[in-house]
């Protein structure tokens, strides 16, 4: 099922959470809804489920329109951090809640329940489980119960807020992929809540970059890594380094040194402005009569298959921080300098 | 459960802890307890094993002993059943919502532990009398409220109301929102959510509530006596026939009766033990 969000604006005493915000959600489609601590990404989660209501602006379900629909009739699958398990019911019961709260008529018979709720366990993988109560189980098993509960209703969207937060490195990179491999299976449209910038790039066809209660970007994993269209994402998203400059005839200067690089149409054409580009993506320069930035290294430190230096770079009173990667053979000895120059970068005005 | 789940099957007297100090705290409590409680009952019991078996049965089998403790633990039932309905409702209003005068309605409920209960009996009297104010109201319905076994029930609804509400109401601030979240994703409608997933919940704070209020109820003298009309067969309690037989100076006869009544308040209250612990062990939680 389409979900569209169109120009909604929550607030809470008077403060708004979020403001003027539009997405359109494919069917069958992968989303996350990815934003730092109130960013407003599971306000928009919530308003999407029908937990809270729009101070302005329209929901739609496919082409009705869902705003004034309560929760129950929404027909959301939503999955909580906490997962919200019913701790006096065991897992069949959980599984089975959202078909026996129905209303006789649509409700199915036990025999069928009890097919259903088999199904679901075998499809979550904890088959031989559904005489536990939830706090005989691990936090995964949990998690993945409260999937199966959203699941039994045949949800018209599932909604899953910050599913792995609770969980350790190893159980949620596990779940990560299983939950993938699921979705891929069941064909759901699908949005889910995370701070993890790790698991929305590895995991959703879009991720939704929020921040202030608006969203910054909406791509696919490559857009918003390679091609970020302000200085937010590209800040938020994987590492970067960042240096106030000025373009001037045609060449980007720092602190009136020329860099060497000529902005392109994607660039500002002249003025002040940031030039942002990731650690790996520098050449080292050798030449001392050409263009670069030059640094000197406060620290440097191995990381895995490569070394990182940390950079001071300017008037030495108040120098700007700059990480870059460098050729493991590269010295890098502490107060050495080094000339360099970003390979790929973008600049935004200021 | 965590720890004591791996330790079950075999009884273990003390487990390591970051307090010491297991045989100085359990030695004071067992003293304490036996001065303060099990040296007066015991010694009620042996007064009244002071009387042979044939004398006790008589006492026991009088019919204005059994009216006096029909009345007691019927009324105390009822009144605590009338508790845990309204108890639970005054819970929710306090702990779910915001109001002005919440604090105020917070500290009402407290009212009936600090009152005199002599003081409430005797306002409640005046109350439900035939002609004080609500009294004259209900007589108009045909509804006599006072000197009968309605107002006992009223005197002890008074008494038992706090006991409810402030056992029920630390379990209802810890409830999960998320939970009734859920539900609601989930296709509950509020009743449904209220009787499936809150009610469940809170029932044992709600039984122990329950417990606590009939205890109290079952105990009560000094706010029922003004209120009852003390009409033997009909509204007497046995906590009165006790003091009447203590001013008869039948030492023996009110000792029976109130060993009568430990007896089955011991009875009740284990009872009610023994249901929490088979619920906990059955939700599992608890832990």
């Amino acid at each position: 099922m389409d979900v569209s969000v169109k120009n909604i604006r929550k607030e809470f005493d008077r403060y708004p959470a979020l403001n003027d915000v539009s997405l359109d959600i494919r069917s069958g489609e992968l989303i996350a809804l990815l934003g730092p601590s109130g960013s407003g990404k599971t306000t928009l989660l919530r308003l999407i489920a029908g937990l809270e209501q729009p101070t302005l602006g329209k929901i739609y379900f496919g082409a009705e329109d869902a705003s004034h629909r309560t929760v129950q009739e929404r027909h959301v699958g939503f999955v909580f951090q906490h997962y919200a398990l019913f701790r006096h019911m065991t897992v069949a019961d959980n599984i089975a809640f959202g078909l026996t709260v129905r209303p006789r008529g649509e409700r199915p018979d036990k025999a069928e329940i009890r097919r259903r709720v088999g199904e679901l366990l075998e499809m979550v993988q904890l088959s031989g489980l559904e005489k536990r109560y939830p706090n005989q189980l691990s936090g995964g098993q949990r998690q993945r119960v409260a999937l199966a509960r959203a699941m039994a209703i045949e949800p018209k969207v599932l909604l899953l807020d910050e599913p792995f937060g609770a969980l350790d490195a190893k159980v949620r990179k596990e779940l990560r992929r299983w939950l993938r491999e699921f979705h891929d299976r069941t064909g759901h449209t699908t949005v889910f809540v995370t701070h993890d910038q790790e698991e929305a790039l590895e995991l959703a066809d879009r991720v939704v970059v929020m921040s202030q209660g608006a969203i910054e970007q909406v791509g696919s994993s490559d857009d918003v890594y390679d091609r970020p269209n302000s200085p937010f994402v590209f800040s938020f998203i994987g590492d970067s380094a960042s240096l106030p400059i000025r373009v001037a005839d045609g060449a980007v200067h720092f602190q009136d040194t020329p860099l060497g690089i000529t902005p392109r149409a994607s660039d500002i054409a002249s003025g002040a402005g940031t030039l942002f580009f990731r650690p790996q993506d520098v050449v080292l320069i050798e030449d001392p009569a050409a263009p670069a930035l030059e640094g000197r290294v406060a620290t440097s430190r191995r990381l895995a298959g490569t070394r990182i230096a940390d950079l001071d770079i300017g008037k030495p009173g108040a120098p700007h921080h700059v990480e870059i990667e460098v050729p493991l053979e590269a010295t890098a000895a502490t107060g050495t300098a080094i000339r360099f120059r970003p390979t790929r970068w973008k600049t935004f005005a200021e | 459960m965590t720890t004591s789940a791996a330790a079950s099957g075999r009884w273990r007297l003390r487990q390591p802890s970051v307090i010491p100090g297991f045989g100085l705290t359990l030695g004071f409590s067992l003293a304490y307890l036996t001065l303060i409680i099990l040296i007066p009952l015991a010694g009620l019991v042996w007064r009244s094993a002071g009387l042979s078996g044939a004398e006790f049965l008589a006492i026991l089998s009088d019919q204005r002993t059994l009216n006096a403790l029909k009345v007691s633990f019927g009324t105390a039932f009822i009144a605590a059943l009338v508790n845990v309905v309204f108890g639970v409702i005054v819970a929710w209003v306090i702990v779910r919502y915001e109001f002005p005068g919440r604090r105020i309605v917070d500290a009402i409920v407290d009212l009936p532990f600090a009152l005199p209960t002599a003081v409430a009996g005797i306002s409640l009297a005046a109350l439900y009398a035939p002609n004080g104010w609500i009294g004259q109201i209900l007589n108009l319905f045909g509804i006599k409220a006072a000197f009968n076994p309605t107002g006992i029930v009223i005197a002890l609804v008074f008494i038992g109301l706090p006991f409810v509400v402030r056992t029920v109401q630390p379990i209802m601030e810890e409830i999960d929102r998320e939970v009734e979240e859920a539900a609601a994703t989930l296709g509950a409608g509020r009743f449904q959510t209220i009787s499936r997933i809150l009610l469940p919940g809170l029932s044992p704070a709600i039984l122990t509530g329950f417990a606590l209020a009939f205890a109290r109820g079952v105990g009560e003298y000094g706010s029922v006596i003004f209120i009852a009309g003390n009409i033997p067969y009909v509204s007497e309690i046995a906590p009165l026939l006790i003091v009447i037989r203590l001013e008869e100076f039948n030492y023996g006869a009110a000792a029976a009766i109130a060993t009568i009544m430990l007896g089955l308040s011991f009875a009740m209250l284990l009872f009610i033990n023994l249901v929490q612990a088979w619920n906990r062990r059955r939700y599992g939680h608890g832990a």
